[in-house]
């Protein structure tokens, strides 16, 4: 079965611009790979899987490396809940996706690519391969790529069987290599010790889809949009109670009041940003902006209206870490349990005050001691939602304070 | 023991290594940083809890062993670094920059009390009615944190049943804290790999292939996890009670044999330093407890050189003078029941490589409930046989049904050295302030070749006195008889011997050189295995393995806790009862001589000897069905 995506009618200022399948490549590799990287750094690109970390500064530590065996994996995992402009990516812009791993392959001096495919998007694989093997036939992937003599690279996809944890990126080396998908240690990062003990670079799906669009218009070009710690665009994936829910191309900066109004929700309650291990802001604070130094995200956009019970929403994201947790470090596995028990007696009323404040404070403590980013923003949403809706949650009720 | 550089541990639970600079000079090497605001100058890629136990700081630690790799997963080290948003466990993090550390300030305190916090709040189990009842490290960090409550709730219910399938593991997953030094163990460790986590999240256990009960599975009954986990989640199978009633029984005759390394190592459990041996305030605590005999196993050790030497004697004729191409060569030792297990679980189409000698354990039973029994004029099903192991192996070999070959169970039960501890806990002696005492006769003299059994290297070095010296009528040229290139706690150990001027009688071997390897744990042996199955082994003569790191005084039976320095400290205290001992040659034990003209008169590897202390291997394989 050969699926194929129609590609909607999209614009944005960066990933959904028109692009002519091929050109992003063709500039880089006529390019000296060390201007790519003065490029990239001048571009200020952060990840945009969530942790936000430089995207020059993780390239230039690879391409230093001295290992003759490198790799780039695209995350493709899209496991938080929320987030799904990924996967609008991979099926309407798959040239940009492909070719952005190409150029990081030819920049920092690796030969192989791996996607780690989300499970659940299985039905697209064979889209996929079948794109890669045109890009293959058209000299976009291979041997001498684009007449480039000694570049070779290609690039395989790989399915990863449903973990959320597995997104992250020690956790989805240490799936790739065929162990059960846990976090490892950091120090040493990937960029250091990788896939196979070999310096890696993980980057996120619409990272590397930036890349060819950034080569073709500069770096200069891309940090006139945005904020000054937050150049360029960023995909929302935007659902819940609005009237147009979906994927949109916005400039970083873009405050929550803005976006609200832009897909129709100016009724929110709330909106989460970030997924579920995201935070959850109330009316106060629409005003805030979408950026890395204000309202991070990885793109998970949820807008809950008046009818939405905040402690239900809470109580579904403190189920799903339950769940999600690998269940390695104690502070995840077991203070994930905790908080959604004390969601549970709010439930119930039967709670102290004094618990759920002791409760907070275990979430302080899981937000520095857990091994893995998991653990490290689970208690958000408890955090965040306890403290925002408090009148909601705890004022209608005829509190039970039990002893 | 060193530790092999390819592991088989997922990388999640490794940690960065940075070879450390060896010469401390060298630009780089060194870096200062602070702890707890001292300023200090240590070496680039060492890790913080490594640091700070050379400066007398105390970290906590639960998923930490110094024998293991490192997981980093229980999270009670946590250090604050100055400059990191998160807390960075000690135990996993290098030191590669002048970093800050402060290692008990305000939010590190927190962070360890509300992770015990949680541990406990989910551990089902009273200290009280739990063998690891203060020598649990989980209980110590509760103390060391004064928990004086549950601030969290506690599980009222019991979430797993225990397993007490197997003869020598018993598991209480109610209690494990899932630090994951068992599965680091078997795995990396022992290469068995019987254990593993299963589940995520909150579901997350230590589990079985298919959640099968020990027994069931591939696991050689080692024990080495036991020696590792922190706490009461992995004991072994305790027989005391049934010790107990049978010493209690009148018409009971029991006799019990002690191993050397329980008694170079059972003074831990009564608070001494490790290193003391106690063979003589043994046998007078056993007496009082109300064995009818103490016998010492290294007779049985002396008899086992004799057989196994013989055996291997045997082949080498074959080979050599009778050109025989089948004779199976080198000739692998087999007085380690793990090891057994470890070599009919993953390479059984080599059991004809092992010798057919029953362990010492298992020959000392065959002959109290015959030879004995009938000098004693005992009947042999009123003798009860127990046997004082460092060993939980030894619980599965003794129930071997094979292990019969007088018409009873040779030995009727495996204790451990901590559970004959408890034992002496219970008959309310202090072991240490006992007058000592002699064994028993008819088997009261062994010589110190037995005795060193209990190291690794020590079989092969007691094999070699007696055979160099039945092969050529002179001594080992070994200066004071210690073949030092078996000694030592290296992982693989070789060395070899030439056989000149041999007797008549062993001329075929003349100008032969006798090679020999000898290794320790199972990790170790496969590496030897896998020599061995690449043809790298051809030359070679006799192979010694051990189950467990650093020999039987490493074993699954014995005190805890484990290191390599409590295993040197053990083997020393061998050495040196054994280097003061007159009789050092197993050949020239007088009551060895007596047992081969009384009783096995046919001989080493004689009719009497095949029938009662040789036995057969079962190919087991991998699959499990
Ligand atoms: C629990 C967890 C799940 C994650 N899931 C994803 C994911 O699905 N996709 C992704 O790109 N990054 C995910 N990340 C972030 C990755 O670890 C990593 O930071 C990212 O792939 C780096 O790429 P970037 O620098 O391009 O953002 C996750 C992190 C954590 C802690
Ligand atoms: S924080 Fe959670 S997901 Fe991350 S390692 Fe710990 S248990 Fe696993
Ligand atoms: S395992 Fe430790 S803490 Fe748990 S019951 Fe036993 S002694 Fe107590
Ligand atoms: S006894 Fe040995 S083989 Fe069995 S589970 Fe423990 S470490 Fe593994
Ligand atoms: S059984 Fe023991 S060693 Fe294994 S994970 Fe549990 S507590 Fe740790
Ligand atoms: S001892 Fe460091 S994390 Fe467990």
């Amino acid at each position: 079965m050969n699926t194929a995506f129609e590609k909607q009618d999209r614009t944005g200022p960066v990933l959904f611009r028109t692009y002519e399948k091929g050109s992003g490549l063709k500039k880089a590799l006529s390019m000296e790979r060390n201007d790519i990287l003065d490029e990239l750094r001048e571009s200020k690109l952060k990840g945009r899987g969530g942790a936000g970390f430089p995207t020059s500064t993780k390239w230039m530590i690879v391409a230093a490396a001295s290992d003759s065996k490198k790799y780039v994996i695209c995350n493709a995992d899209e496991g938080e809940p929320g987030t799904f402009k990924d996967r609008v990516l991979l099926t309407e812009y798959p040239e940009l996706v492909f070719e952005g791993m190409v150029i990081a392959g030819y920049t920092i001096g690796a030969d192989e690519g791996i996607v780690y495919l989300r499970g659940e998007y299985f039905y697209m694989l064979s889209f996929l391969e079948k794109f890669l093997e045109d890009m293959r036939s058209n000299g976009l992937l291979g041997k001498n790529i684009l007449g480039k003599d000694g570049f070779n690279f290609d690039i395989s996809i790989r399915l990863g069987s449903g973990a959320y944890v597995c997104g992250e990126e020690t956790a989805l080396i240490e799936s790739l290599e065929g162990y059960r998908g846990e976090p490892r240690n950091r120090p040493p990062f990937p960029v250091n010790t990788g896939f196979m003990g070999h310096p890696t670079i993980v980057n996120n799906v619409e990272t590397l889809a930036s890349v060819p669009h950034l080569i073709m218009n500069g770096g200069a070009w891309f940090c006139e949009m945005g904020t000054d710690k937050s150049t360029g665009s960023k995909l929302f994936s935007v659902s819940g109670d609005c009237d147009s829910p979906g994927v949109y191309e916005l400039p970083w900066g873009t405050t929550i009041k803005e976006l609200l109004k832009i897909v129709g929700a100016e009724n929110a309650k709330a909106v989460q940003v970030g997924g579920a291990s995201g935070i959850c802001f109330g009316k106060k604070d629409f005003s805030r902006s979408l950026a890395y130094e204000d309202a991070a995200t990885g793109g998970s956009i949820m807008i809950f209206n008046e009818s939405r019970n905040m402690l239900h929403v809470l109580k579904s994201f403190m189920e799903f870490f339950v769940e999600e947790s690998c269940g390695q470090c104690t502070p995840c596995r077991i203070g994930n349990v905790k908080l959604l028990e004390g969601v549970e007696m709010i439930e119930r009323g039967e709670f102290t005050f004094e618990y759920i404040e002791k409760l907070k404070d275990l979430g302080r403590t899981m937000q520095v001691a857990s091994k893995c980013g998991l653990g490290q923003t689970s208690p958000n949403p408890f955090i965040s939602i306890l403290e925002n809706f408090k009148d909601e949650i705890f004022n209608p009720r005829e509190v039970n304070e039990a002893v | 023991m060193t530790m092999k550089t390819e592991l088989r541990s997922p990388v999640s639970q490794r940690p960065h290594i940075i070879p450390s600079v060896k010469d401390r000079k060298g630009i780089g090497a060194e870096v200062a940083i602070e702890l707890n605001g001292e300023k200090l100058h240590v070496q680039m890629g060492k890790t913080i809890l490594e640091v700070c136990r050379e400066n007398n700081v105390h970290i906590p630690t639960l998923c930490y062993h110094e024998d293991l790799c490192i997981a980093g997963n229980c999270r009670m080290c946590v250090v604050e670094v100055e400059g990191m948003r998160t807390l960075q466990a000690a135990c996993a993090f290098p030191i590669t920059g002048p970093v800050k550390i402060k290692t008990f300030s305000n939010k590190v305190r927190k962070a360890r009390k509300h992770i015990l916090d949680l541990m406990l709040s989910e551990h089902y189990g009273e200290c009280y009615s739990c063998v690891r009842n203060n020598n649990c490290e989980l209980q110590s960090l509760a103390k060391e944190y004064g928990v004086d409550g549950y601030e969290f709730g506690h599980v009222c219910e019991s979430r797993f049943e225990v397993d007490r399938s197997s003869y020598a593991v018993v598991r209480d997953m109610d209690k494990c804290i899932l630090c994951r030094r068992c599965v680091r163990t078997c795995i990396d460790l022992q290469e068995v790999g019987v254990l593993e986590a299963i589940d995520r999240g909150y579901d997350a256990r230590i589990g079985t292939f298919m959640d099968k009960p020990l027994a069931d599975v591939i696991c050689i009954n080692c024990g080495q996890c036991i020696n590792r986990c922190p706490t009461g989640a992995l004991h072994a199978n305790d027989p005391s009670d049934e010790i107990w009633k049978a010493i209690e029984d009148p018409s009971k005759h029991v006799v019990i044999q002690t191993a050397p390394s329980p008694r170079a190592a059972i003074g831990e459990e009564f608070g001494l330093p490790p290193g003391r041996s106690m063979t003589g305030q043994l046998n007078t605590a056993i007496r009082r407890i109300g064995f009818d005999r103490v016998f010492d196993t290294n007779f049985s050790a002396d008899l086992t050189i004799m057989e196994e030497g013989t055996e291997l004697l045997n082949r080498l004729r074959k080979a050599i003078v009778e050109k025989d191409e089948s004779v199976s060569l080198p000739q692998f030792t087999s007085c380690s029941p793990g090891w057994v297990k470890f070599i009919e679980h993953f390479y059984p189409e080599h059991l004809s490589y092992l010798s057919t000698a029953k362990s010492p354990q298992q020959m000392f039973g065959a002959v109290i409930k015959t030879f004995y029994a009938n000098e004693q004029g005992i009947d042999p099903k009123d003798i009860v046989t127990v046997a004082v192991m460092p060993c939980s192996a030894k619980k599965f070999e003794c129930n071997r049904p094979e292990m019969n070959s007088s018409g009873y169970k040779d030995v009727d039960y495996g204790l451990t050295t901590r559970e004959l501890a408890k034992m002496i806990r219970e008959a309310g002696l202090v072991l240490p302030d006992l007058p000592k005492s002699n064994f028993d006769e008819p088997f009261g003299e062994a010589s110190g070749a037995g005795l060193i059994f209990g190291a690794t290297g020590g079989v092969m070095e007691a094999a070699l006195r007696t055979v160099y010296e039945l092969v050529t009528g002179r001594p080992v040229p070994f200066e004071g008889l210690n073949i030092n290139p078996c000694r030592g706690m290296e992982g693989i150990k070789e060395a070899s011997v030439k056989l000149e001027n041999c007797t008549d009688q062993f001329s075929f071997l003349e100008g032969v050189e006798l090679k020999f390897l000898v290794a320790h744990g199972t990790a170790n042996a496969k590496t030897v295995m896998e020599m061995f199955n690449r043809g790298e082994l051809a030359g070679y003569h006799f192979i010694e393995i051990m189950g467990c790191p650093g020999g039987c005084i490493g074993g699954g039976g014995q005190p805890i806790p484990t290191s390599e320095e409590i295993r040197k400290l053990r083997a020393k205290a061998i050495y040196e009862e054994e280097a003061s001992l007159p009789v050092r040659k197993s050949h020239e034990n007088p009551r060895i001589k007596y047992i081969y003209e009384k009783f096995l008169s046919d001989g080493p590897c004689g009719k009497l000897s095949h029938k009662l202390l040789h036995t057969h291997y079962v190919k087991r394989g991998k699959f499990i069905t």
